[in-house]
């Protein structure tokens, strides 16, 4: 596996907060112009393909579990 | 509309008086003569075949088709004795620009660097790059080009295809042992062998315009995304030989196709684009596209090439110019098998070789379609992104897709024998030739693609520096670069293109692409690389 999954921030929160900062201020469709261009922006930056596709697989992977945990639970 | 058209007459041949049970019999029947078909039946014929070439009209067709053509299909073009005329009356460019609304995102050049004899493309009506391959198959001998002969039936033996052949003074049958295939995405000898041709059909409507003017653009590709002239599409200005304009519109995949087309609906919207209205309509046509491919190129003893065995969308002249490398690749196993110096299960290799071709044009193409023409909102936001990031960074610019143009394959291929040496550049087996000077001692520049034409474009074996002698198998042409006899490498090109050490050499498959190569090649590697590429093991 290409795709590293521990945790690679010494501190995570500040990632997280600095992500979900960027978002403040903006509307649903704002937000998502810029997830889409954050996502472009560090896709290349990691600039390996099966990286990329690792981390797609993950993605969708988790949004699969999630839709049949939610499922489960209604 | 005036078009540059040709008219050829209807004649009669002795072999529509032959009785129906006993057909004429020929070695290869080209049906459809398109730029496919008539550069097919020329490299045959200059490989010494007598080939009967069909088609079911008799003028050069009119009207707005391929345009540009690229720097491979030059090459196969000058081999086939017709470069010079495309190359002259063409419209010679290199340099492409993107824009983004009123700014210039970037800009390209698809031949950087010098030391090639021909540019990166020609634009050139499709109607004249046929006019120039009629004239040529006229001063050879060999063709036998019969204009209003249609093909109405194909009946497949074991060994042989017996066609029934429609012409003005009623029907006649020809025996052939190969038929080659070259008419066309409607091909009527695809339905009759009973092939699917299945593949994605895009929604979005575009718009070509043709227009005459006499205009200060540079000749350049100019591509737009959401200009300010066109809202919210995309749009494409290419120039022509006779001051002609190509302008490639995308439209609303609801408009009304016989309103849009109506002049006074098209020409407010090109003078807006140009800032002016003195232009003249040559041609103007809506059109849909379709991505497709046979799912095999072969059937018994019928052949498809070209559009016939696959279409991609126009963007990126993959159309034409992959027609032109199916004519290359086929025509040279074609004429082995024919003379019996190979099985033909070689011909296997063209279904192989280009098929995969035909699937990296389609993914190339579909790409840029996409781009061009988002399939939903996400897709269209990460479209917007990539426009807005191309502003500034490099990377940005290098995701914007305004049509990724041909350049020749490269072939995993069984014809290959793969590197045993270790190699640091130069063209790996399956691809294609690089072109670079080189200077005959006492002579002029030239360039290794003349060389390699002027030997007849048999196998070659292109070997660097003094070195051994290399026994060279039969058959097999040497081009020799460097040493005591070879050509000079003054501008020290062809050495760096090719990675080439003294002792070098590469083996040089008829189409021009690279079957082996070697750092210190012995009689017994060339032989079985050799073999190998001919389908002899």
């Amino acid at each position: 596996m290409a795709l590293s999954t521990s945790s690679n921030f010494a501190l995570p929160d500040d990632a997280f907060r600095a992500v979900v900062e960027a978002h403040r201020d903006l509307t649903d469709e704002q937000s998502a112009d810029f997830d889409a261009a954050l996502v472009l922006i560090l896709a290349n930056h990691i600039g390996d393909i099966d990286v990329l596709r690792e981390a797609i697989a993950l993605a969708r992977r988790r949004m699969i579990d999630g839709q049949q945990q939610q499922q489960q639970q209604q | 509309m005036a078009q540059a058209k040709t008219q050829f007459g209807y004649r009669r041949h002795p072999d529509q008086d032959r009785p129906g049970a006993n057909p004429a019999e020929h070695a290869v029947v080209v049906v459809g003569a398109g730029p496919v078909g008539l550069s097919l039946a020329i490299d045959l014929a200059q490989r010494g075949q007598r080939v009967v070439l069909l088609d079911d009209a008799d003028r050069i067709g009119e009207g707005s088709r391929a345009i540009c053509f690229s720097k491979r299909s030059l090459e196969y073009w000058d081999r086939l004795g017709v470069g010079d005329r495309m190359v002259e009356k063409g419209v010679v460019w290199s340099v492409g620009r993107i824009f983004h609304g009123e700014s210039q995102l970037y800009q390209f050049n698809l031949l950087p660097e010098d030391g090639h004899k021909r540019p990166a493309f020609i634009n050139l009506q499709q109607y004249y790059a046929e006019a120039y391959l009629v004239d040529r198959i006229n001063d050879l001998p060999g063709i036998d080009l019969r204009w209003r002969n249609r093909v109405s039936a194909l009946e497949r033996r074991n060994d042989s295809v017996v066609l029934t052949i429609e012409t003005p003074e009623g029907a006649y049958r020809l025996n052939a042992h190969y038929v080659i295939a070259c008419d066309g995405a409607r091909s009527s000898l695809r339905q009759m062998v009973g092939a699917e041709f299945a593949g994605q059909v895009f929604e979005d409507q575009f718009l070509i315009a043709d227009v005459k003017m006499t205009a200060e653009f540079p000749t350049e590709r100019w591509f737009w995304f959401d200009p300010p002239f066109h809202a919210g599409r995309s749009a494409l200005l290419h120039k022509q030989p006779d001051d002609v304009w190509r302008i490639d519109l995308q439209l609303n995949r609801y408009a009304d196709p016989a309103v849009e087309k109506q002049p006074e609906n098209v020409r407010p919207r090109i003078a807006r684009m140009l800032g002016h209205d003195k232009f003249e309509f040559e041609w103007i046509s809506l059109y849909k596209f379709q991505c497709r491919r046979m799912d095999r190129f072969i059937h018994g003893r019928v052949v498809f090439a070209g559009d016939s065995a696959h279409q991609v969308s126009p963007f990126g002249a993959r159309g034409a110019n992959s027609g032109l490398e199916d004519a290359e690749n086929l025509s040279w196993k074609l004429d082995r098998v024919l003379r019996g110096r190979s099985p033909a299960s070689l011909l296997e290799s063209y279904h192989i070789e280009r098929s995969a071709a035909a699937d990296e044009n389609i993914r190339e193409s579909t790409r840029s379609t996409d781009f061009m023409a988002p399939n939903s909102h996400q897709e269209a936001r990460l479209r917007k992104a990539v426009l807005s990031l191309a502003k500034e960074t490099e990377f940005g610019k290098r995701m914007v897709n305004g049509g990724r143009l041909s350049v020749p394959c490269s072939y995993d291929t069984p014809l290959s024998s793969p590197d045993a040496d270790a190699w640091a550049g130069g063209p790996r087996p399956g691809c294609s030739m690089l072109d670079a000077p080189v200077s005959p001692r006492g002579g002029e520049t030239a360039y290794l693609t003349d060389t390699f034409r002027q030997g007849g474009t048999y196998f070659t074996l292109l070997g660097f520096g003094n070195g051994a002698a290399i026994d060279v198998p039969d058959g097999v042409k040497e081009i020799r670069i460097g040493g005591a006899n070879g050509l000079g490498d003054t501008a020290g090109l062809i050495a760096k293109r090719y990675d080439a050490a003294p002792g070098t050499a590469y083996l040089l498959r008829p189409d021009g692409y690279v079957a082996a190569r070697f750092r210190h090649p012995t009689r017994a590697a060339i032989a079985a690389a050799l073999s190998r590429a001919q389908g002899l093991n």
